[in-house]
């Protein structure tokens, strides 16, 4: 029992001094004890509003936490998963370009294999004297055309290479905005662990409290890839936007 | 022509040095972040600098004000190619001195243009 409550060694004490000032008739001595009572009993009073206020800061850093997880399941959450889905839209575009050049490629691969075939065919006889005046003049002339396709053809194979090539810039960007959810993720898991540590018992919070603190970093921060739906306002959609921009600044 | 090429993701460097290949520059160097790039910038008697926004460490937009504070360095040719597409960091890019700014996606035709465009405008003095 607290030794600050009127039933207590103190209390008692207070209660005989007070029957026997006024046994005495000792009116001024009365009265003072009378004080140093209420005294005790206002002290006992303040220690529970200390205990009350206390719980309430730690009810209200609780709820500051909940209102956190709260902005996370409405807002971060469905970001997430738009961010996501902007994985699967950016690897499926870079797989079918990638495969559309792939089979491009390859329908001229096996056209130039074809045509070579032949004409190695054809030069080995001619090699070894094995081929009359009008062969040859045909020959000659599959020879030209072959040179021809080649010239006309060659851009394309490098087209579709190049094709394959900017077509792997999704692992960037899909990198990016992954790395991005995975933060998104551990700040969840601190969310709920500091959620579980307030309601399983009010332990101290200054974990939770920390992450808070402003960060020191560049004055302006990067946002990584734009994601359609989930980044709106400010954001430039082509390179023509970028190049309107730069040179509206005198570029 | 000796190009540093900044980014902390290895495909995208590889992209670009193979896009800087086929323009004719095969004379490329790498490097992840800003704080490996700058030392390498310092030392190695590069023309042009490729860099990439948002690295960890340092990153792109510091590397481009670091380049710019270093009396050595200061006109050294920057193109910035990152998926940052804000409208403020465009402007912020082009107040701390930047060349050019490339947007992924990129096509090759867009970063040679941007490229071309740079050295008309360096020769042009």
């Amino acid at each position: 029992m607290n030794e600050n409550n009127i039933c207590s060694d103190g209390g008692l004490e207070y209660a005989k001094k007070l029957v026997a000032c006024i046994e005495q008739g000792h009116q001024e001595e009365a009265e003072k004890v009378m004080e140093d009572l209420s005294a005790l009993r206002e002290n006992n009073l303040f220690q529970e509003l200390g205990k009350l206020t206390r719980d309430l800061h730690d009810t209200m850093v609780g709820f500051q936490l909940d209102s956190k997880i709260a902005n996370m399941a409405e807002t971060d959450i469905p970001d997430a998963t738009e961010r996501l889905n902007h994985v699967i839209t950016l690897t499926e575009q870079a797989a079918e370009k990638t495969l559309s050049a792939v089979e491009t490629s390859m329908v001229l691969f096996d056209e130039l294999r074809e045509k070579s075939e032949k004409l190695h065919g054809n030069w080995g006889r001619f090699r070894k004297r094995d081929m009359d005046v009008d062969e040859f003049r045909s020959m000659s002339a599959e020879l030209d055309e072959f040179f021809q396709w080649l010239g006309q053809k060659t851009p394309d194979i490098s087209a579709s290479l190049s094709d394959i090539m900017m077509a792997q810039g999704f692992q960037d960007l899909t990198g990016q905005i992954i790395g991005r959810v995975i933060t998104l993720v551990q700040d969840v898991e601190e969310g709920l662990v500091g959620l579980i540590r307030m309601t399983g018992q009010r332990m101290n919070v200054s974990g939770a409290k920390e992450k808070d603190k402003k960060k020191d970093g560049p004055d302006i921060e990067a946002a990584g890839p734009a994601v359609p739906g989930v980044d709106k306002g400010d954001i430039v959609n082509s390179q023509d936007d970028v190049d309107d921009l730069l040179s509206s600044l005198g570029f | 022509m000796k190009i540093l090429i900044v980014d902390d993701f290895s495909t995208m460097r590889r992209i670009i040095k193979n896009l800087l290949r086929d323009l004719g520059f095969s004379n490329t160097d790498e490097a992840d972040d800003g704080n490996t790039a700058l030392p390498k910038l310092q030392t190695g008697k590069f023309d042009f600098l490729v860099t990439d926004w948002n690295m960890p460490g340092m990153q792109g937009i510091d590397l481009l004000k670091a380049v710019r504070a270093d009396p050595n360095l200061a006109s050294l040719p920057v193109l910035l190619v990152t998926a940052e597409a804000k409208k403020e960091q465009i402007v912020e890019a082009a107040q701390a001195g930047v060349n050019g700014y490339v947007v992924k996606p990129f096509t090759a035709a867009t970063l040679k243009e941007k490229i071309d465009k740079i050295f008309e405008r360096i020769e042009a003095g």
